[in-house]
């Protein structure tokens, strides 16, 4: 790919008014939770889907000067829960983004739980993934957050397609896939008992391409993993595991160097890189259009235990 | 074609003929059929025809069919608790793009709490797609009787004004005479339309199990017109009309550094932020604040955080007045002398809740951004779901439709329905449970 692509040339007929659409109604979300509860947080991980809800809050929330910068600072501050096994380019990523922005950031982490004894590990290399549920629920206490915003979306996984704008969670911030509330119009219901919460999905209407369409469009910065770079990786059960200290080489497997992007990043316990060699947002708007395997399924170790992982989950707590 | 005296039109009659659809907002629509009318192949052959299924998802239903042919109708399949009990209980939501359009398919399961998520699935929509089983039909006796279930579909759909309602008629692989089959339902979906003097966009025969039609036009001599899909591309969005007085319900207060609420310093200026119901706002115009009543003149309109010339239906605004008024979330900025208060209304009430509708008891109601203290004075009717004709009623159970006067405990200023969504609907909350007990649209002011 020599010449720039242009993502017009993409998505000849497409004329990304559908862009404009989605990013009214997460604008219109996100100011509804914050008008709606007293103690907002907006969940960050430094993730492709929390960057994009970031520029989503700085455009609600923010004004834009002569030279294109937001002034102002977001009435909220940004949450994370650190598994201890994040990506250390992420991480990094994260809190640059934190200060350039000049935000308030709150971070969770998993080791505090584990210390605690309220996280116990079955071995050290364990995913953490799972058990980030009680770090973040731990958060939520400790901050008396009342509603935490995130970037999850109803393409990802089918638990999540039936995931409401705003979801309420019990006080022990369990979700209840049965008892969930009738969403009418954009009259949404807010309304929590003490020692509830609610989380409220701005882009549960986008898919991975709108949100890379997206990320081309407003030149939305990411971690450098997102975009083709060689990595040392183990092929595994079809999966391309990134050679880590928490994801050591396993007995008869070989590792090489591959041309590799992440399409998610979590927990790196979990997260797979795929081949690619697509280097900037519309080289990957690109290959999205042609990818034959799903985003999660391409990537999270995690998923494929089960038909319903995510749903379970998802009960307890997870974002 | 319809006699020419009906309401019932039917837009596309030729394929050749789709209007090119200038919008190219995601269109949402609702699918209503019931268990075993194949909506869920339907969905699932939209999705798979149309790439929003991948190999990894495919594979999942490939174990699952263990050797027989896949089926489609597994991959809207949703939750574990639904699959353990062979049932699906909660509307989902599923994506799928052509070149042209991005859609929104909210698919809501057809059996016993199926008004509620009608309901649920019908508000915002901008399309519904009633599937007709020819197999249940008997398309020999003329003319065709067809079933409750349809009628109550596309009823529901025309109730709650969904704009464009489609019939998907399907299983046409099932039957010996497709052609004669689907003209005779044709003819009965008409005839039926007609009655109810309702809008059909489109009959559409198809096989979502073979594909016929759904997304490749079908090739046959007795059917020329679009195939769903292209259908589906060429359908407008519901737009709230840009033109005339100015509505806004005020969403949220922010003060200029972008910080809100709990400072409350009362002098800095600030910007109300609201998604304008109709009409569109610039710079100069005078606007009037309900409930208060006071007028002000706008200084300045921002969208996101930029400044614009103007702003119009169905985008966030914010405004900045020339002068401090006391506003808050809930108010109203309007066109001067153009709202019209009331604390008594008829409306149209869809009961959502196992708890029955109690008259007289308190709850919470929110219109727009505010949230008042309600009772349902009296229940006049009920609606046969089948036939919409109000039969005498004094409760309304789950999932149960009736028509009810309403008193709110402060003048909210409601509007129809029929002729402004934002301003005719209103969500009643049990204060105990807090759980979303009806969905209330406004007929009149009582």
């Amino acid at each position: 790919m020599n010449a720039p692509l242009k993502i017009e040339q993409l998505l000849p007929q497409l004329d990304h008014t559908h862009l404009d659409w989605l990013e009214e109604e997460a604008i219109f979300i996100l100011r509804e939770t914050v008008a709606a509860f007293e103690r907002p947080a907006l969940l960050f991980s430094g993730g492709k889907d929390s960057c994009v809800v970031l520029r989503l809050a700085e455009k609600a929330f923010k004004r834009k000067n002569a030279s294109g910068e937001y002034e102002g600072r977001l009435p909220f501050p940004l949450l994370h829960v650190d598994t201890g096994h994040n990506f250390p380019e992420v991480i990094e990523f994260r809190d640059r983004r934190v200060q350039e922005m000049g935000e308030r950031l709150v971070v969770g982490h998993l080791e505090d739980s584990i210390k605690r004894g309220t996280v116990r590990l079955s071995h050290p290399l364990e995913s953490r993934n799972g058990h980030q549920t009680v770090a973040l629920l731990e958060a939520i206490e400790e901050h008396r957050f009342d509603v935490l915003m995130g970037g999850a979306r109803r393409d990802e996984e089918k638990a999540r397609a039936k995931e409401r704008i705003f979801s309420h969670r019990d006080s022990f911030g369990q979700w209840q896939p049965k008892e969930q509330r009738p969403e009418l119009w954009t009259l949404f219901n807010t309304r929590i008992k003490p020692g509830e919460h609610m989380r409220a999905f701005p882009i549960s209407n986008w898919t991975e391409l709108d949100v890379w369409l997206y990320i081309a469009r407003e030149n939305i910065p990411l971690p450098n993993l997102y975009f083709a770079h060689d990595r040392q990786v183990i092929r595994r059960k079809g999966l391309l595991v990134p050679l880590t200290e928490v994801t050591p080489v396993q007995a008869g497997e070989t590792v090489e160097t591959a041309e590799v992007r992440f399409r998610t990043v979590g927990d790196m316990t979990c997260t797979c890189p795929v081949e690619s060699s697509a280097s900037d947002a519309t080289e990957i708007v690109a290959e999205t259009l042609q990818v034959t395997v799903s985003e999660r399924g391409a990537t999270r170790m995690d998923d494929r235990t089960s038909d319903a992982s995510m749903e379970r989950r998802k009960k307890e707590g997870y974002f | 074609m319809s006699s020419s005296n009906s309401n019932a039109t039917v837009v596309a009659e030729h394929r050749d003929n789709v209007p090119k659809c200038a919008d190219h907002r995601a269109l949402r629509f609702l699918t209503a059929g019931s268990v075993d009318d194949g909506k869920s192949t339907l969905i699932g052959r939209l999705l798979f025809d149309s790439r929003a299924i991948l190999a990894d998802q495919l594979d999942t239903l490939e174990k699952r069919a263990a050797g027989s042919p896949i089926d489609l109708s597994l991959l809207t399949d949703g939750l574990e608790a639904e699959r353990e009990q062979g049932i699906t209980i909660d509307v989902a939501y599923r994506y799928f793009a052509t070149k042209q359009r991005k859609f929104i398919i909210a698919d809501a399961p057809g059996h016993e709490q199926y008004t509620r998520n009608m309901v649920t699935a019908a508000a915002g929509s901008d399309a519904a797609v009633v599937l007709v089983d020819i197999t249940k039909l008997d398309t020999h006796a003329l003319p065709v009787k067809l079933l409750a279930q349809t009628r109550r579909h596309a009823l529901l759909a025309q109730l709650l004004r969904v704009p464009s309602i489609v019939f998907a008629i399907n299983k046409l692989d099932a039957v010996d005479d497709p052609a004669q089959a689907y003209e005779a339902v044709r003819a009965a979906l008409l005839d039926f339309a007609d009655h109810a003097q309702m809008e059909v966009a489109g009959i559409v025969p198809v096989s979502a199990l073979r594909g016929d039609n759904v997304t490749q036009p079908l090739d046959a001599a007795w059917y020329q017109g679009p195939s769903l899909l292209q259908l589906l591309e060429s359908l407008p969005t519901a737009q709230e009309r840009t033109v005339g007085d100015l509505l806004i319900p005020v969403q949220y207060v922010a003060r200029d550094d972008g910080q809100t609420k709990s400072g409350g310093v009362g002098d800095q200026p600030r910007t109300l932020w609201g998604r304008i119901a109709h009409g569109r706002v610039q710079a100069g115009d005078e606007v009037q604040l309900f409930p208060s009543r006071q007028k002000a003149v706008v200084a300045e309109v921002r969208v996101a955080g930029e400044l614009v010339e103007f702003a119009q239906a169905g985008q966030s605004a914010g405004l900045a007045l020339d002068r401090q008024l006391d506003v808050s979330r809930g108010d109203w900025i309007s066109t001067p002398d153009t709202v019209h208060d009331t604390n008594r209304f008829s409306a149209t009430l869809a009961w959502l809740d196992t708890e029955p509708a109690v008259i007289g008891r308190k709850y919470s109601v929110r219109h727009g951004n505010r949230w008042v203290q309600a009772r349902i004075t009296a229940i006049e009717s009920r609606l046969d779901i089948h036939t919409l004709e109000a039969t005498d009623a004094h409760e309304l159970a789950v999932n149960e439709i009736g028509h009810v006067v309403i008193e709110t405990q402060q003048p909210l200023p409601v509007e129809a329905y029929a002729t402004n969504r934002v301003g005719g609907s209103l969500i009643i909350v049990d204060p105990t449970s807090n759980r979303t007990s009806g969905a209330l649209l406004v007929k009149a002011a009582a």
